[in-house]
């Protein structure tokens, strides 16, 4: 038997200088082929077209500042109209004097966001942040109790796009979840009716609700008892949202495993005890994330308000490029909404990859 | 037990009858109340209305319209406009999405990152706003009517729309209609063949370019043949517009663009989740046994990627249909539109709302049952 | 039996991902007809090594060459060394969408360009030989996993591979079905078919193999006849990996 060696692995080396570095990296990511070397260069052929104009429209000829008429001349961008119509865009047509207050309910917002998405508040404090904020948020800009009343007819612009999404979420979640545990109660009268309504909303367009919470409701309700459009409209928003939210929670609901409520029921648990402490909490933690994309649209479905005569953000913008002493900057209000939304929507969707990520058990 | 057994029957038969019973007694309430509300405003109901001449003019209309039509003409009108800017958006939407999909997954960083920009950038912008935009933009850029531009002989761009000539059909045209007719039987006869030889010899034929020769060449043949039957009506500018010839309006283009770009970015999302869907080994397995890039695409990815992408997107081009209702923010007069009109003339919101909606759920229905019928043909067979 | 004749020719092989060294110095001669089994531990680059050998991965250094034709990017190479490698995978990869049937017919016809009734007459000849004939019109998701292997091993002879390569073919199958896959391998080896196989059977080493190579770290640590690696490891390091495998 001869002697046992010692195996010693060969210490690593490097990689060929020819497979490391930038113009490898070049290599293997732009121009690995001849086919992927002609892409290349069509992108950079597009991105040398579009890229330096819109720098030079948007930044280098921008005008800044100054009253109306300062942009005539201008090649770029009148950023100045922003700037001139930025109040009624984010607050509409809400007394000037006042505007302190739906700031205040803004900069609230900002915090009780802040708080949620740093994943540092217990979720015990954040579900009961948020119907704080909402309660404070309301006063704020509605009045009473100390404050000045301020008419609805008045809440206008951002504000209001993001009061009808939020109002529309908070309602329309729970509205949603009790449509999805309808549909799937086994009890025949139930789940049809909940079904016939889910499935009737999501098969027409929102504008069709829209105009039948606008038009068609006052002829519903009896000729004493009136509600205003903002109040109408927002009713049809909320059923139009519930609807596909009580689809997303249906899929959480097949999700959970039967062994869940076996285990549950073999504990002694009535059914709606099952529901409510096993059930349901597993199912909606699961459909966080398509939630969240729920709400995303929910709110770039609120600009379609503006049909029915609500002026939103997207209503004043559309709204101020009318103004006679602005006319022909339409692009820019548009460029600056769109901004806004989009970093709001990028922002909920970035959140809910972040907890797609992090897990649905680790999101405690 | 006994008890218990009871309760447990008991209760949903309960809270059936109570939820039913409500809901009946919520209806009959409103019932009532809009009976009063109508009678009280003195509007009309039922769909009397339809058979009314409208007197409203359409702008755009793919079927032959005048204001002396019925309100029932008018809506037809509608219908048929929401179907065509659906269908062809649907389309186009398509080819942008599987396009942006593949891009989404290039091995070409620069191309990845492009297709990824866009997809967040229009994912996260209101469809509304997009619309807004493209039409401003639209106006914004192209000249008036008398500084059309003109890119090709007959063909106007300006703010009213895309003007091109429109053909007439003369005598012997009837030739030209048989000899596509032809074509198209010849191609498919020789994918049969092509088909079978492959079966039979192992090489089929190149069907298809001898097919798209034979489809553009032979009809083209005949038309010449036959003396050019066909004759142009070109539009020539009268006054401020122009007149005659095809027209493709701004509100249309914008509609269109706006739906495809939008509806686009979805479809790319679903195409990417589908690619990447495909296990890794299916590309080892099939490159080992030698089959080329294009096959490989073809015969193993695709048909996978097809079965995740298509529930998604069905919603998607369902979402689109329904969005298609957005042309009445730009003055487009699809169906939306123009049932919106037709309240403002005669109140008669119920029965508009209605139809709209009974339409929508019908289109929807019939797409949702296509979409099915194609997912079964591409569902995996699972022990 | 030719055994001078080297079918595959590994000299010099240095393979990174990125910055890791994944294979270091790998040289190796597969002749003619023979059967050489690699095993080593997990992550010490086996499946790299084999998926070199048909190029599914890249080499950044060193030459392999396979039946005469050097693995390098030129595609027309390469498209030939796949035609006549065939390969095993340890999921083994059944196109889930299309028939067992249209499994093994579909290189047969797009690849050598067969006739698709031969291709099929083939595709059956080796369902036969596989033992597994009667399922020729089911899915894959409708068979067992060793079934699914042994369709796996069918798909690679249609294309009637001068070598096949396996890589843990029997790795995720469960006990009762390794014997059913083994037994198919040990048929092939009878017949004389070069194979490269990655496994951890080490029954099956010892009764088919002519040759056992062990790797760590990415690199050859020895190789032997079966007889030798078993009864007189060289090196500590088998030493330590057969103790593990064996009294298990
Ligand atoms: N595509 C890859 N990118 C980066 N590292 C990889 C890749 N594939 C394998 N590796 C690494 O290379 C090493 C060898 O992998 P592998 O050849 O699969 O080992 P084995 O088959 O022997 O278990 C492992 O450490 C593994 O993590
Ligand atoms: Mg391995």
């Amino acid at each position: 038997m001869s002697e046992i060696k010692t195996f010693v692995p060969t210490p690593d080396s490097p990689p060929p200088l020819t497979s490391t570095g930038v113009l490898r990296w070049l290599r293997d990511n732009l121009f690995s082929s001849w086919f992927n070397s002609l892409l290349t260069l069509l992108a950079l052929a597009l991105l040398v077209r579009v890229v330096p104009p819109l720098v030079s429209w948007a930044l280098v000829h921008a005008v800044w500042t100054g009253g109306p008429g300062v942009c005539d001349d201008a090649s770029g961008a009148c950023w100045a109209f922003i700037a001139a119509k930025a109040r009624v865009m984010l607050i509409g047509t809400y007394p000037p004097e006042l505007a302190w207050r739906p700031l205040a309910a803004g900069a609230l917002l900002a915090g009780v966001v802040a708080a949620t998405v740093s994943g540092r508040c217990k979720k015990r404090v954040l579900t009961g942040l948020w119907p704080v904020f909402f309660a404070a948020a309301l006063w704020l800009v509605g009045g009473g109790a100390g404050l000045e009343t301020v008419d609805q007819s008045r809440w206008g612009g951002l504000m209001l796009s993001l009061g009808l999404a939020a109002v529309g979420i908070l309602v329309s979640v729970p509205l949603g979840i009790l449509l999805a545990l309808g549909r799937r109660s086994g009890m025949g009268g139930v789940s049809a009716v909940c079904i016939g309504f889910i499935e009737l909303v999501r098969g027409v367009p929102l504008i069709t609700i829209l105009f039948m919470a606008s038009v068609m409701m006052p002829l519903f309700l009896p000729p004493n008892f009136q509600i205003n459009n903002l109040l109408r409209v927002q009713v049809g928003i909320i059923l139009f949202s519930s609807a596909y939210i009580a689809e997303v929670v249906r899929g959480g609901l097949q999700a959970i495993p039967k062994g869940q409520i076996d285990a549950a029921k073999a504990l002694g648990l009535s059914p709606w005890m099952v529901t409510v402490f096993v059930v349901l909490p597993q199912a909606v933690r699961h459909v966080l994330p398509a939630l969240i994309g729920r709400c995303i649209a929910l709110f770039k479905d609120t600009s379609l308000v503006i049909i029915v005569g609500l002026l939103d953000f997207l209503g004043m913008a559309k709204a101020a490029s009318q103004d006679q002493l602005w006319l022909g900057h339409e692009v820019e209000g548009y460029v600056f909404c769109a901004a806004v939304y989009w970093v709001i929507c990028f922002g909920m969707s970035r959140y809910g990859r972040s907890l797609e990520k992090r897990g649905p058990q680790t999101n405690r | 037990m006994q008890a218990f057994r009871l309760k447990e029957q008991l209760v949903p038969i309960l809270t059936q009858t109570l939820v039913v019973g409500a809901i009946l007694y919520v209806a009959l309430l409103l019932f009532q109340n809009t009976q009063a509300n109508l009678e009280a405003r003195n509007i009309a109901s039922g769909f009397g209305f339809l058979s009314v001449e409208s007197g409203m003019p359409i702008n755009d209309s793919l079927l032959a319209y005048a204001p002396a039509d019925t309100y029932g003409r008018a809506f037809l009108v509608g219908i048929v406009n929401t179907l065509f800017v659906s269908a062809l958006s649907i389309v186009l939407a398509t080819a942008l999405g599987v396009l942006v999909g593949v891009a989404r997954v290039s091995a070409n960083w620069l191309v990845a990152r492009l297709a990824a920009v866009y997809v967040e950038l229009f994912r996260n912008i209101p469809l509304l706003l997009t619309l807004f935009f493209c039409y401003s933009t639209l106006l914004a850029f192209l000249p008036a009517p008398r500084q059309s531009l003109s890119p090709l002989a007959g063909v106007f761009i300006n703010n009213r729309g895309v003007f091109a000539p429109r053909p007439h059909w003369l005598d012997g045209m009837g030739w030209v209609v048989l000899a596509l007719g032809l074509a198209a039987i010849g191609a498919v006869l020789l994918a049969r063949r092509s088909k079978r030889l492959r079966d039979e010899t192992g090489r089929g034929l190149p069907a298809g370019w001898i097919s798209l020769g034979l489809i553009a060449g032979l009809p083209t043949l005949a038309y010449f043949l036959a003396g050019r039957p066909i004759d142009f009506d070109v539009p020539t500018l009268h006054g401020f517009n122009f007149k005659g010839g095809m027209v493709l309006r701004p509100e249309f283009t914008a509609l269109l663009t706006g739906l495809v770009l939008y509806t686009a970015a979805f479809i790319g999302e679903n195409v990417r989740s589908g690619i990447q869907s495909v296990d890794k080994g299916q590309l080892d397995a099939a490159k080992a046994l030698g089959l080329r890039p294009g096959s490989i695409m073809r015969k193993v990815i695709l048909p996978q990627t097809l079965r995740v992408c298509i529930p998604a997107t069905t919603n998607d081009y369902t979402s689109l249909v329904k969005n298609s209702s957005l042309a009445v923010a730009i003055g487009y007069p699809d169906m939306v539109s123009i049932g919106g009109t037709i309240i403002g003339q005669n109140d008669q919101a119920i029965e508009v709302i209605g139809l709209w909606m009974a339409v929508y759920l019908t289109i929807n229905l019939v797409l949702s049952l296509g979409m099915n019928w194609c997912n079964a043909k591409v569902r995996l067979v699972e022990r | 039996m030719d055994m001078s004749q080297v079918v595959i020719d590994v000299k010099g092989l240095n393979k990174w991902y990125g910055e890791f060294h994944v294979l270091k110095n790998i040289d190796l001669e597969v002749h003619k007809g023979e059967r050489i089994v690699i095993c080593g531990p997990s992550g010490s680059g086996k499946s790299t090594l084999i998926r070199c050998m048909n190029r599914l991965e890249r080499h950044q250094e060193g030459t392999i060459t396979v039946d005469g034709t050097e693995l390098t990017n030129n595609l027309k190479g390469i498209e030939k060394i796949r035609r006549e490698v065939g390969m095993v995978f340890q999921n083994f990869n059944l196109f889930p969408h299309m028939t067992v049937l249209e499994n093994l017919t579909l290189a047969p016809v797009w690849v050598r360009r067969m006739p698709r009734r031969e291709a099929e007459a083939t595709a059956m000849r080796y369902l036969e030989r596989v033992r597994i004939a009667e399922q020729a019109g089911k899915y894959p998701g409708q068979l067992s996993g060793g079934q699914q292997q042994r369709v796996a091993i069918a798909r690679a002879l249609c294309m009637s591979p001068n070598i096949l390569l396996f890589d843990e073919p029997t790795s995720a199958l469960d006990p009762e079905m390794i014997k059913e896959v083994l037994d198919v391998m040990v048929s092939l080896a009878e017949e004389d078919m070069t194979m490269v196989c990655v496994t951890h059977e080490m029954g099956f080493a010892r009764t088919v193999a002519d040759r056992i190579i062990f790797m760590d770290h990415g690199e050859i640590v020895e190789q032997n006849s079966p007889e030798e690696f078993f009864s007189n490891p060289q090196y500590d390091r088998t030493k330590l990996f057969l103790s593990q495998i064996l009294h298990h």
